[in-house]
């Protein structure tokens, strides 16, 4: 029984492993090809935020677009949220399959890595989902691009609203992995600046922690005004759910959920999300132009809405076909800082975040939004869920060019 | 007297009773683990699986059918239970003369494909399942605020362990299966359907599976991984109690809870952790397990 028993364990520890094999794609032959790399989520908690749907927004790219001269070819893959499978799979893409671009990369700790290849390789990192602000800051490289938003805007966004409504005492509850501690760190900073306090913070393990009352009694204990979470996902809506269990609300305590997804809102059901609130740099519902984007990609959807961060990998595409048109494909796969530096000289337009432009620390700017969620007895249909609170301007959304410590700027 | 190895008393308290609750569903994904691997000598991977159906079949049946909380406390277990029963009469019955390995493969990857078409249709983001409203509110405890919703988990749970502790080593049901494990081609010879009884058995750890899926439903998100992040956990819990070992599923279930509850006060980065340095530790002093016979 015993020598059993061992084969067994070892057997059960090795087989998470075999979920981690790459899918391979094959090469396609012509030259004149630009290869796109959707590498995201597809299978795990941010799955619903990325994964297919941010592949269906990039293919809806290229139809709009309608490429002429030269044919774009799309591949995806899951990173199962883990640095070493993203960066295998994302040097596999550039070496072998010859990829120019690789696309939307969720999960901070991911990009980070997936970041350094592509400045390493020379190829464009365009990234939507990743929310880290280090993207643009100290991590900075010619060859990225931050689309959608980032931990400094949201802090800024929600934090700031946080302050001046009178919570001047926090405590995080932080999803322990470089995103986590990088929205953590930036709304301290709101917070400090605001002539606030951050009375503690607790870090919890990454993926796998599913039960938070534990943390939110700490949170609680320490007596802070508002509880910010710093964290995403099935994180954030445990949280969140947890928090109304044990009646935090009920006595006072203010919940930032500082990065908030409108699928989030969604698995929570308004009944429990209602009067929470959110920043994001796009909503479905935000105009006729959002409505129009949404109606073409939504038959493609599998019935969600899309996300900012899969509208950001639509726009993100748009942007970069345009630059290529501009400077021709030869010249664009040749060098993924010349396409990136394109890409910053010519002003973005879509129909997903309007007129904007991209900064030289890689940093695409836009308006940012404050969103409440919608009582259920307020919402007129699906996904009808959130009201306008106030808009800050591209250029006071994002962290300042020359705070951020980006190496670019410097020299 | 205010403060325990400066943590504030009251602070502390509730985090055993926390840990108490997590425990609880440990103890009951535990026991329908050990039972099986009592009994099918089956390292059932598919149990995390299972207690993901359950809370999506809660869901379903609220949604779908309307029918509450209360019924899909009865009817959820018997609805995936049955769904073992087919697993366990189609596929799993094959096996048993084959090395344990071929069970687990065939559980794991079942698991997989199961997972994978929930996420498919439901999406990775999960549903919103509230808690029934005569289980909502919350007693003040003095040092803790205790949700009625926690309370009842436990209590719920005890009683579920506790009977089924009874049934398999107190009841006549429970001497035959016991019998079995020992040697089926003896009690079969006393007239006793043995593969019946081994089919239901499996059914109804299944089953136990599933109730504690209903059990998370109101306070965990319901999606397609909630499964995958426990079913780990819960197989060290199995595996430190002793395989096999009812009494000591129950009991590590509840005791790793705590610890875990604890780690999560002293040193939180290291609560997803601490279980698997006990195994560790355990398996090095007593490979049997805590509970496990040598």
């Amino acid at each position: 029984m015993a020598t059993n028993r061992r084969t067994l364990l070892k057997a059960a520890t090795a087989l998470p492993a075999l979920g981690a094999l790459p899918w391979r794609h094959a090469r396609a032959q012509a030259a004149a090809t630009i290869r796109i790399g959707v590498l995201n989520d597809q299978s795990g908690m941010y799955r619903d935020i990325s994964g297919q749907t941010a592949v269906a927004c990039a293919r809806q790219a290229v139809a709009d677009f309608g490429a002429q001269g030269f044919t774009v070819e799309i591949l995806s893959a899951d990173h199962q949220n883990r640095p070493d499978v993203g960066s295998n799979i994302a040097r596999q893409w550039i070496d072998r399959d010859g990829v120019d671009l690789i696309l939307d990369v969720t999960t901070s700790s991911v990009a980070l890595a997936v970041n350094d290849i592509c400045r390493e390789k020379n190829k464009v990192h365009l990234n939507s989902t990743a929310a880290t602000s280090d993207l643009t800051g100290a991590r900075c490289a010619p060859t990225t691009v931050h689309w959608t938003y980032d931990t400094y805007m949201l802090a800024r966004s929600t934090g700031g609203a946080m302050v001046r409504a009178g919570g001047d005492s926090w405590y995080f509850i932080t999803a322990d992995y470089a995103f986590g501690h990088a929205l953590e760190r930036d709304t301290g900073e709101f917070v400090r600046q605001a002539g606030g306090r951050v009375l503690g913070n607790v870090r919890t393990p990454f993926p796998g922690t599913t039960d938070f009352s534990s943390y939110l009694v700490q949170a609680q204990a320490s007596r802070a005004k508002v509880i910010g979470f710093a964290n995403a996902g099935a994180d954030t809506t445990n949280c969140i759910k947890q928090a109304a269990e044990f009646g935090l609300t009920r006595r006072g305590v203010k919940l930032a959920s500082l990065l908030m997804f409108i699928t989030d809102v969604h698995a929570l059901g308004l009944q429990t999300a209602q009067g929470l609130v959110c920043s994001e740099t796009f909503y479905w519902d935000l105009n006729d132009r959002t409505r129009a984007f949404t109606q073409r990609v939504l038959p493609n959807m599998g019935g969600l809405r899309p996300a900012m961060t899969q509208a950001g990998c639509y726009a993100g595409v748009l942007h970069y076909l345009k630059a290529v048109q501009d400077m021709g494909v030869a010249a664009a796969k040749a060098s993924g800082v010349e396409a990136v530096n394109r890409m910053k000289a010519m002003p973005t337009d879509d129909d997903a975040f309007g007129p904007g432009s991209i900064r030289a620390d890689g940093r695409k700017i836009h308006p940012a939004y404050l969103f409440e969620v919608k009582a259920p007895g307020e919402s007129r249909g699906p996904w009808d869920y959130y009201k306008l609170l106030q808009t800050t301007a591209a250029e006071e959304a994002f962290r300042p060019v020359a705070q951020g410590g980006c190496p670019l700027i410097r020299a | 007297m205010d403060e325990i190895f400066g943590i504030p008393a009251p602070l502390l308290f509730g985090q055993l009773l926390l840990g108490l609750i997590n425990g609880a569903f440990y103890a009951m994904l535990s026991l329908g683990l050990a039972v099986i691997f009592g009994l099918l000598n089956i390292i059932n991977f598919t149990h995390g699986a299972q207690f993901m159906m359950g809370a999506f079949a809660a869901w379903m049946l609220l949604n779908w059918v309307g029918l509450n909380y209360w019924v899909a406390l009865i009817l959820v277990p018997i609805i995936i239970g049955a769904t073992g029963v087919l697993m366990e009469w189609l596929m799993i019955r094959r096996l048993y003369k084959l090395d344990h390995l071929y069970g687990l493969l065939l559980t794991f990857g079942i698991g997989l494909i199961v997972e994978g078409l929930f996420r498919n249709e439901f999406g990775s983001s999960g549903l919103p399942y509230q808690i029934p409203p005569q289980l909502s509110g919350a007693w003040d405890l003095g040092f803790m605020f205790l949700p009625v919703y926690r309370g009842w988990v436990v209590a719920f749970a005890l009683v579920i362990c506790l009977a089924t502790w009874i049934v398999i080593e107190k009841t006549r049901l429970g001497a035959y299966l016991r019998a079995a494990t020992e040697n089926a081609s003896l009690v079969q010879a006393f007239g006793i359907n043995v593969p019946r009884m081994v089919t239901l058995t499996y059914g109804a750890g299944v089953g136990l599976a599933a109730l504690a899926g209903v059990l998370a439903a109101p306070i965990y998100s319901v999606n397609p991984q909630m499964g995958s992040n426990l079913i780990i956990v819960v197989f060290a819990v199995v595996v430190i109690g002793g395989m096999g070992s009812i009494l000591g599923s129950v009991i590590t279930g509840f005791g790793l809870g705590v610890v875990e509850g604890l780690t999560k006060v002293f040193w939180p980065e290291a609560s997803a952790t601490v279980i698997f340095v006990i195994m560790a530790i355990v398996l090095l002093a007593r490979p049997a397990g805590l509970f496990g016979r040598a």
